[in-house]
């Protein structure tokens, strides 16, 4: 078996012409977009909430799964590695992109509007933590957490690649378990912060978790679809062999019946306890039209990936599991959409064109960026003491 | 001469990996009718059997779904049709409340088929089954690991598969009586 995992000339070539597509239509997306917030900056700020929090969900998926893998070990997670570690080294991008959402606090959310909290007791309580500066704080401490871990991450597991050195792998291994334990913390906070304070006086004590669900499923997807593109490919050509697709398709399997879990819990427990303060959530969600979005998400998010995932075949086939991955990033996208847009229009469906347009741009902005760390690095941990087990998975 | 018939014929190897050469070989020979019997599971065994295909999934899938229409038409028989009662304003039919039960007897019914689905298609109980007549065949439960090509495949041939099973290098090839 070789040993050369190093990006090829053709691969180079191949992910480079990728990326320079990406940029191109993402950039021409998100030039729309700038266009769009001239045009109805409000309506700007929540497409853009939407599309932010779908590619972030890839991001900060990508950092637990990384974690979980170094807890748990296995095969599948070696051959995605060098993916999840390209893109968490893309968290400096995320911090950037977030500033038109943090310029734009004052549109997005109406805790930030001091005339509407001082006319409201409920508001005037919660305002001791939704305020603006603490808001910003808190963000600032999300991005150095996720920073920090990310790079740690990346720096033990180049270590290790220098010098196949042991005292790496356990470096990463002791890592992984605090830093999934500040992921949580953190992702939780996030949620409530950026999309649960859309209606500040709502809360739901899952909504951390379903949103970790989310990003799971979300990344666990996106690594599919770049794995099997890989696969195509020289050097991992040789690497990538239907069992370890799937193991991934295992896994997102597993994730999507989690994140439907999750999501069920929440309904299942406001729709029985049917408080005034917890329910209005839900019920601008199951009328006006809104009710259809839903139920397309209970359909295509769960139902149909349940369906065809429940396959052997479908799991080991690069084909078919591909359009399930690229599938599902979209219903992310549709979820996140159900979860913000219905906020804003609480009377009618309301669908405008900046919705589709912020998640192209972020999302091909992003994947170039993306593509240019994949290529940095060779696609194997070369010295990780697993590698043997992970190049012979039957 | 005419001898009795046979049940099969059975290969004794040492470790399993020549096992799993030998069922490779057997099965590119073209014979279908294989069985192995180890001491632990031998995951490569799968693969050399081909025995990766088989109903029990469909079973259990269609053990699932009746588990789940059953729950589910349990639950909507109790509260509407037979004890119709107004529990703090809910509908009778009341969805979301109704999906954890019909999950829960989702999973039993599929649990259940999984496991009696099993044993049918293996066709357990079994109280005799002809290997043990060979004494040695007692060893497969602890270091030997054993292959049989049974007389009911169409390429078996008494002497010929004898004659292929001895080129594959086990320790002892033995007839196995019906």
């Amino acid at each position: 078996m070789s040993r050369d995992f190093d990006v090829s000339p053709e691969l180079a070539r191949d992910i480079g012409r990728l990326s320079s597509r990406a940029r191109i239509v993402g950039g021409a997306a998100l030039m729309l977009c700038v266009f769009g917030a001239f045009v109805s900056p409000d309506q700007f700020l929540r497409s853009y909430l939407v599309g932010y929090m779908l590619v972030l969900g890839v991001v900060l998926g990508s950092l637990a799964i990384l974690m979980l893998h170094q807890l748990t070990g296995g095969a599948w997670g070696l051959v995605i590695r060098r993916i999840l570690e390209a893109a968490v080294r893309t968290v400096p991008l995320m911090a950037l992109l977030f500033l038109p959402l943090a310029l734009g606090v004052g549109r997005l959310y109406k805790w930030a509007d001091p005339a509407l909290v001082s006319g409201d007791p409920l508001l005037r309580i919660k305002s001791a933590y939704l305020n603006v500066p603490f808001f910003m704080g808190r963000a600032v401490l999300y991005f150095a957490a996720w920073y920090l871990l990310a790079s740690l991450m990346n720096k033990y597991s180049a270590e290790q690649d220098a010098a196949g050195a042991n005292p790496a792998a356990e470096k990463l291994q002791k890592l992984a378990g605090p830093g999934l334990l500040v992921y949580g913390g953190t992702v939780t906070f996030a949620a409530i912060d950026w999309i649960m304070s859309l209606d500040p006086h709502w809360f739901s004590t899952i909504f951390g978790i379903l949103v970790m669900g989310g990003q799971a499923v979300s990344a666990l997807a996106f690594v599919i679809v770049i794995t099997v593109f890989l696969a195509r490919r020289k050097p991992m050509c040789d690497v990538i062999t239907p069992a370890h697709l799937h193991d991934l398709g295992k896994l997102m399997f597993a994730f999507v019946m989690l994140w439907a879990y999750f999501s069920f819990s929440q309904l299942l427990i406001i729709w029985s306890a049917n408080l005034p303060e917890e329910i209005p959530w839900y019920l601008r969600r199951f009328n006006h039209g809104w009710q259809w979005v839903g139920l397309a998400i209970i359909v295509f998010h769960f139902a149909l990936p349940f369906v065809l995932l429940l396959s052997r075949d479908i799991k080991r086939d690069n084909r078919r599991l591909t359009s399930i991955a690229l599938w599902l990033l979209v219903m992310r996208c549709v979820d996140l959409f159900f979860l913000v847009a219905p906020e804003f229009s609480k009377d009618s469906f309301a669908f405008h064109w900046l919705d589709p347009m912020a998640p192209i741009g972020l999302g091909g902005v992003w994947l170039s960026s993306f593509l240019l760390q994949l290529k940095k690095r060779a696609l194997m941990p070369v010295h990780d003491p697993h590698l043997e087990e992970a190049l012979t998975r039957p | 001469m005419i001898s009795k018939p046979i049940y099969g014929l059975i290969a004794e190897f040492d470790n399993p990996s020549s096992l799993v050469a030998a069922a490779r070989s057997a099965r590119a020979a073209g014979y279908r009718k294989l069985d192995a019997y180890t001491p632990f599971p031998v995951e490569e065994l799968n693969d050399a059997l081909d025995l990766h295909k088989n109903k029990l999934p469909l079973l259990v899938l269609i053990g699932g779904l009746l588990g789940c229409l059953g729950g589910y038409g349990l639950e909507y028989w109790t509260t509407v049709i037979a004890y119709p009662l107004n529990v703090g304003g809910r509908p009778l039919h009341s969805i979301p409340s109704f999906i954890p039960v019909a999950f829960e007897t989702t999973i039993l019914a599929a649990a259940v088929t999984a496991v009696l689905g099993m044993l049918a298609l293996n066709g357990l109980p079994m109280p005799y089954h002809p290997v043990f007549n060979v004494e040695r065949f007692a060893l497969a439960s602890r270091s030997r690991f054993f292959l049989c090509i049974e007389a009911a495949d169409p390429k078996f041939d008494r002497e010929g598969t004898a004659k292929f099973l001895e080129l594959l290098g086990p320790r002892e090839v033995s007839e196995v009586a019906e």
